[in-house]
């Protein structure tokens, strides 16, 4: 890792930020440019089925990634500089823990990569992301949104990360040690997004009459989505049961709690709206999605394909 | 163009020091921008470091607010452990008009400096 970190031998005395990088032990791991679970302990634990367990990162990694990259898509056009960092910042955590999630799938099953042309030098998890199309994607329909206005954004950001956080404080104690790594690791930065879109929440509620009625608004659009993050698919339901993942109709009385708390600081009722119902009983974990997936995956994907040999 | 600037009318807002608030050329026949939130200036404490040290300034609507942006903005590498932000108008700057009685005093008196001392090696933060 070493080589990747420059450090400039400045006046130590002069700077806040010399002098910070020349040791690399803080960096966790998952910045490894080759191997991202190099240091993790890989092994399946017993009594686990490698399947299930891949298929049950991909729907963890799956959200990340398509959530990442529509928060991606605000990058230079947030309202001001400092949301536009904030944004992209949350956008690339969320990249990080794909791509992690994603290569834990990978090394779980190899099965689930798609094949690329002899000899490509594109990595387990660069394969998953950007070779599959739509419908084997297992994201929540949530993520995959065409974006709105930036109360939209706020909304999105504050539901997915309210779900997203209880869900890995439970994941913590995963009995694969790579989801259980991933997941302290995402506690953190999760934390921090439910508060920047907390904040948010509450600031453009209490706001003006023009900010209240947009986010009012996009509460209510996303809210029939808000039901389906707590459905559990049969993937779900085996993983939880081998120890390895978590329900998610566990975990809502939690993330009930905690959206409560925020909609009573905003004073803003909790909306009435029904959920999205699937298509024949199919959501987001069964490949069932909306054409702004199609579309985003062919934008996200065109590069990539277009040159299974290139070396990024 | 019109009258020179006067002590009395400075800012340190932008973080660039003391800078005019009247007589400056602006854009004739432009109008003036939307009300902007108002600018903090940032401070960080890194790891090691002894101290805050002011790394820039950035916008935000009120101090928490300051703080998560400061975060998002200075410390994305990892530098900080502390940050302390504070409204730029808060700040009262020495202008540029007084730079001589303020600096040029001290200027000649090398005697002030502890440089005729030899300071081993292995005396840090000096």
């Amino acid at each position: 890792m070493n080589e990747h970190i420059h450090t400039t031998p400045e006046d130590e005395h002069d700077s806040a930020y010399s002098g910070l990088l020349v040791n690399d032990a803080h960096w966790a791991f998952g910045t490894d440019f080759e191997d991202p679970l190099a240091g993790v302990d890989t092994s399946i634990p017993d009594g686990v089925d490698a399947p299930v367990l891949a298929a049950y990162a991909l729907m963890l990694g799956d959200d990340a990634l398509v959530m990442s990259h529509r928060i991606s898509e605000w990058t230079s056009n947030a309202p001001d500089l400092e949301d536009d960092i904030a944004l992209s910042n949350i956008a690339l955590d969320l990249l990080g823990q794909a791509r992690l999630l994603l290569a834990r799938a990978a090394k779980a099953d190899a099965s689930v990569v798609p094949a690329l042309p002899e000899g490509s030098p594109a990595p387990p998890e660069d394969a998953l992301a950007f070779f599959r199309d739509a419908h084997d994607f297992r994201n929540v329909r949530l993520a995959e949104l065409v974006n709105g206005d930036f109360a939209e954004a706020v909304v999105r950001v504050l539901l997915f990360s309210v779900w997203r956080l209880a869900t890995f404080e439970r994941l913590r104690s995963s009995r694969d040690h790579v989801l259980a790594a991933v997941a302290a690791k995402g506690v953190k930065e999760l934390a921090y997004h439910r508060d920047y879109s907390a904040r948010w929440f509450v600031t453009l509620a209490q706001g003006t009459d023009e900010s209240r009625r947009r986010l009012v608004a996009a509460l209510d659009a996303l809210w029939p989505l808000w039901p389906e993050l707590f459905d559990t698919h049969a993937v779900e339901a085996a993983a939880a049961g081998a120890g390895v993942g978590v329900d998610p109709a566990s975990v809502r009385e939690a993330a009930e709690g905690v959206l409560d708390q925020v909609l009573a600081a905003a004073d803003v009722p909790r909306p009435e709206a029904p959920r999205r119902a699937g298509v024949l009983g199919r959501t987001g974990r069964d490949g069932m999605h909306g054409e702004p997936l199609s579309l985003m995956l062919a934008e996200m994907q065109s590069v990539a394909r277009a040159h299974p040999m290139g070396q990024w | 163009m019109t009258d020179q600037p006067t002590g009395g009318e400075l800012s340190a807002e932008g973080g660039h020091g003391a800078v005019p608030l009247q007589g400056v050329p602006t854009g004739e026949g432009v109008p003036a921008p939307e009300p902007e939130w108002p600018l903090y200036e940032v401070f960080v404490r890194g790891k090691r470091g002894l101290n805050h040290v002011h790394v820039g300034s950035l916008h935000a609507a009120d101090d928490r607010m300051a703080l998560l942006h400061a975060r998002d903005v200075y410390t994305r590498r990892n530098e900080g452990v502390s940050i302390w932000v504070v409204r730029a108008d808060a700040i009262t700057a020495s202008s540029p008009d007084e730079k001589d009685p303020m600096f040029a005093p001290s200027g000649d008196k090398v005697y002030r400096h502890p440089t005729f001392y030899d300071i081993p090696d292995n005396v840090p933060h000096m």
